[in-house]
């Protein structure tokens, strides 16, 4: 059998219909390694063998019977825990939903199971996905396989190292101020958080419900297409989605480059470290030399996004984690964590009357302005490139006893949540051995767009085949 | 002295609106006797991850309700999250709608009698009405000899239309009459069973009162409210909210008396006893930390669509009642009667055109409607023309033959005549049996009764 850390979803695909390869085979060689590399990684908290041989074997009696098939048919892929899966646990890696079964499926989950793809399992994350290093897991941090002693970023941290890892071919994962793109940047990936209200939220737990938007993340920007084209598109159970119909996120992703206008906002570069700042602009100059044009911008006020991410994100978070109240779901709200604990504070602090008008609507005013700055960036540019990160991987244990280092490693990554426009982050290389990637930021709905840019720079650097050495 | 006082009366008004599904998802909001826990999905059980959307025509109920009490309907408007803890709210708060209601700044009529039975109209303002998910159950009860509470979330997420009325009632009558008069309405309209008993309309009166004193020096109580309020619950009748609220004005009125100030509070109706019994001190107002609903988008109506619903406002029983007195020549109290509800009044218009071919004035129509009170639900209105037609003509008697068999039953039943002049009233119904008697059933009984009353008054 093939050495499966070399395979992409499109590469699986083509085995499994060539039938080259079994799909019981392939969910079989994906499950041991992921067994075998969990004690080290603590990418999932659950295992679902069972299941996963048993959808396996489905796609198989369908390639054996010439159905049609989705090209996720067979592939096996990760679901953040914070994705309900009927009969399933759905823990958010907390202690409060430790034991709890959902009697449904999210939206997401039930595509991805009518597209016949095989489930690994659910992924570890920061506790109800708070967090930028998955530390704040209850059932144990995740490292990261490019180095172990260091973080796979959050809160989609076991998303993030089960596909670094090959335990899976894509994973599932959120993003409210950066929990895709991060863990992206840290762990060598393709990381998309889509517009708001492209992918359905419902059945997903939530964090802030008006930030948050669902994606995946893959080692490919193909791989990524072919998953957002099976994840998008308007559901009747989330009021939020979008009624657009989504693009065919793959047909023409090879169109390349010429042409295309690159904005730099002058903001994201202006405290840049030199050595992170000359990687993203080398990647920037390869974009260039395949034909792009390349000019500066200005988001005036990105200054003020973490800053008035911290007021919106908490205070929805305090009212989404009201429900955990100890009467249902078996624990108690002392179960809760540092981290909600702070935000359930902070959110309860800025919504309250008195308060409320000089932070949660000041800060609404504020975020209308940055949606702003993006709108009218994009009269001037077809994308904006910035980085993701400030750093590289950072060493376990560094930021846990200082919450605003921990929520400034998130610095480049809350405003475009706040604007609701699309970014996906790309590898843009490797610092002392260590990934970083970059973001490729297009206006609402332009997904396809980001795919065509980041596919046209993937194929002159190829950063995936950069494989971590964990075994 | 309660006289001293002026009472101070604002309704809030809850109205389970009569939609085939909940609030924000598709179970039945059927609730009332169903096996607990029945009706429920993820999103009214609030299981993580779940998602509102929002019942179009519960909004459009909420809104024609608006229409009907004169309220503005704004076009641009939303739902907002009232967070507080309860054991029967699932999500840990409630999706309500706080600064921009679907109805707003409204007023409607009522009649209210004075001391001396004259009648006159008065407006009472109506601040809002916004829309609302009920709450689940709880009941307690013992179980395998424990205590325990049960919740039943077959209620929960059900459309809940609250009505907030400005505090311009000043007695129990009149807080009783705006309460009958929204619960008219909501009939008409057709978008609650508004049934007290079963909970689909709840009262809950705000009661305070206001030293006269103070209002000879500023004139105008409106500007002057007093410090505090009391807000009455638990009450599933108009005439437990009368009760409750008398009870309450007696209340605070002794509490004033001796110098002091009631406490801010809501208090519960207890019928057994009657009276009001303390639930929840409100000193420390509840900070609901409302904020918009993230996941239900701002709503955008056009004009046309508000316009579009107005149209589909039936004739309210203020219009109805009108016409009825001016195109039917009915008097003020038979008119009333007919339009008490709406589906009397529509059974009153239906005979009335049947009752123009078959030469029945509405009067003769409403006179037969009041008095005898047929099976509206099962007499067609045009049987019922048809029946009236038939004995008005199988009954007629000579007038000569009616005043004698009159005379003749008063000198035969000299006790009883005696009887009805000293005022036992109810002996009159015994003398028109035996007038009929004798007339062989071929009279009309409220003919006989004015002819025996016009003999015995001479």
């Amino acid at each position: 059998m093939m050495d499966i850390t070399d395979l992409t979803i499109k590469d699986a695909s083509s085995l499994l219909t060539s039938k080259e390869v079994k799909a019981e085979e392939l969910a079989k060689a994906f499950l041991e390694r992921t067994i075998s590399l969990n004690k080290k990684l603590n990418s999932f908290i659950t295992v679902t063998e069972d299941e996963a041989l048993e959808q396996a074997r489905k796609v198989d009696e369908l390639i054996a019977d010439k159905q049609p098939l989705s090209p996720l048919a067979g592939i096996p892929i990760g679901l953040k825990d914070l994705f309900s899966t009927k009969g399933t646990k759905t823990t958010a890696a907390s202690k409060v939903l430790e034991n709890y079964i959902p009697p449904y499926d999210a939206t997401v989950v039930t595509k991805l199971r009518d597209a016949n793809a095989v489930f690994i399992g659910k992924t570890n994350l920061d506790a109800f996905a708070h967090g930028s290093s998955g530390e704040n897991s209850d059932f144990g941090h995740t490292r990261n396989p490019y180095d172990l002693e260091r973080v796979p970023g959050g809160s989609s941290s076991g998303s993030a190292t089960s596909v670094a890892a090959s335990q899976v071919l894509a994973a599932t994962a959120t993003d409210t101020g950066g929990s895709i793109r991060l863990p992206a940047s840290f762990c060598n990936l393709v990381g998309i958080k889509p517009t708001y209200g492209r992918v359905s939220r419902y059945g997903i737990i939530a964090m802030a419900s008006s930030l948050d938007a669902i994606g995946h993340l893959t080692k490919t920007v193909y791989d990524n297409a072919l998953m957002l084209n099976v994840t998008a598109g308007k559901d009747e159970m989330d009021a939020t989605t979008s009624p657009n119909k989504p693009d065919d996120y793959v047909s023409e992703i090879e169109k390349g480059v010429d042409g295309v206008k690159i904005g730099l906002p002058k903001e994201y570069f202006k405290d840049l470290k030199g050595d992170v700042k000359d990687l993203i602009m080398k990647a920037v100059k390869k974009l260039e030399s395949l034909g792009a044009k390349v000019e500066e911008i200005s988001l005036p006020n990105t200054e003020y996004g973490i800053a008035t991410y911290y007021i919106i994100q908490p205070s929805e978070v305090s009212s989404n984690l009201a429900r955990y109240d100890g009467i249902r779901f078996g624990n108690r709200r002392t179960s809760f964590g540092a981290e909600a604990k702070r935000r359930i504070m902070l959110g309860t602090f800025t919504l309250s009357s008195g308060y409320y008008d000089a932070y949660y609507l000041k800060a609404m005013k504020v975020r209308r302005l940055m949606r702003e700055d993006f709108t009218k960036s994009f009269h001037e540019v077809d994308v904006i490139i910035a980085p993701t990160s400030p750093t590289p991987p950072f060493k376990i244990g560094e930021k846990m006893s200082d919450p605003l280092s921990m929520y400034l490693s998130d610095i480049f990554t809350p405003t475009i949540n706040l604007a609701g426009v699309p970014s996906l982050n790309v590898p843009c290389g490797f610092l002392d051995g260590l990934p970083m990637g970059m973001q490729i930021i297009g206006p609402d709905f332009s997904e396809k767009l980001l795919y065509q840019v980041g596919h046209a720079y993937e194929q002159e650097t190829k950063w995936y085949e950069k494989k971590p050495k964990i075994d | 002295m309660i006289d001293d006082y002026e009472v101070i009366i604002g309704l809030e008004i809850h109205v389970e609106l009569k939609t085939q599904s909940k609030m924000f998802c598709s179970c039945s909001a059927e609730y009332f006797g169903e096996k607990p826990n029945t009706h429920t999905c993820p999103v009214c059980l609030g299981l993580p991850g779940a998602m509102p959307v929002a019942n179009l025509l519960a909004i459009q109920y909420s809104q024609m309700l608006g229409m009907a009490v004169n309220c503005d309907n704004p076009l641009n408007t939303k739902f907002d999250r009232k967070n507080y803890f309860y054991p029967d709210l699932p999500k840990g708060f409630q999706i309500s709608q706080y600064d921009l209601p679907f109805s707003q700044n409204g007023f409607t009529n009522i009649s209210i009698k004075s001391d001396k039975g004259i009648k006159s109209i008065k407006r009472i303002g109506i601040t809002r009405a916004h829309l609302e998910e009920d709450t689940g159950k709880l009941t307690h009860a013992t179980v395998d000899g424990k205590k325990v509470t049960l919740i039943d979330y077959n209620r929960s997420s059900v459309p809940l239309l609250e009505i907030v009325s400005e505090p311009d009632m000043r007695s129990a009558e009149e807080a009783k009459a705006y309460a009958q008069k929204i619960h008219q309405i909501v009939r008409y309209i057709g978008i609650s069973d508004a049934d007290m008993e079963e909970g689909s309309m709840r009262i809950e009166p705000n009661v305070s009162l206001c030293s006269r004193n103070n209002k000879n020096t500023t004139n105008n109580t409106n500007n002057k409210l007093p410090s505090y309020k009391v807000e009455l619950k638990n009450i599933n009748s108009f005439k437990f909210a009368e009760k409750a609220i008398n009870f309450e004005i007696k209340r605070q009125a002794e509490i004033l008396d001796r110098g002091e100030t009631p406490i801010q509070e809501t208090r519960g109706w207890n019928e057994n006893k009657n009276e009001t019994v303390s639930q929840r001190s409100k000193e420390e107002a509840h900070d609901y930390r409302y904020f918009p609903e993230p996941d239900i988008p701002p709503f955008v109506f056009a004009k046309k669509y508000i316009d579009g619903l107005k149209a589909k406002i039936p004739e309210l029983p203020d219009a109805k009642l009108e016409r009825f007195q001016k195109d039917y020549q009915l008097s003020e109290y038979d008119a009333e009667i007919l339009t008490r509800d709406i589906e009397m009044a529509d059974y009153f218009d239906e005979a009335t055109k049947a009752g123009k071919e078959a030469d029945l004035t509405p009067k003769q129509i409403a006179n037969v409607i009041i008095n005898k009170k047929p099976d509206i639900g099962k007499i067609l209105p045009a049987t019922l023309v048809k029946d009236i037609k038939a004995s008005s003509q199988k009954a007629t008697v000579n007038q000569n033959d009616l005043n004698k068999a009159v005379e003749e039953v008063i000198s035969e039943n000299k006790k009883a005549a005696e009887d009805y002049m000293s005022g036992k009233e109810n002996i009159l119904m015994f003398l028109v049996g035996q007038v009929m008697r004798k007339l062989e059933g071929k009279a009309d009984a409220n003919e006989v009764k004015e002819a025996l009353i016009k003999e015995l008054k001479k």
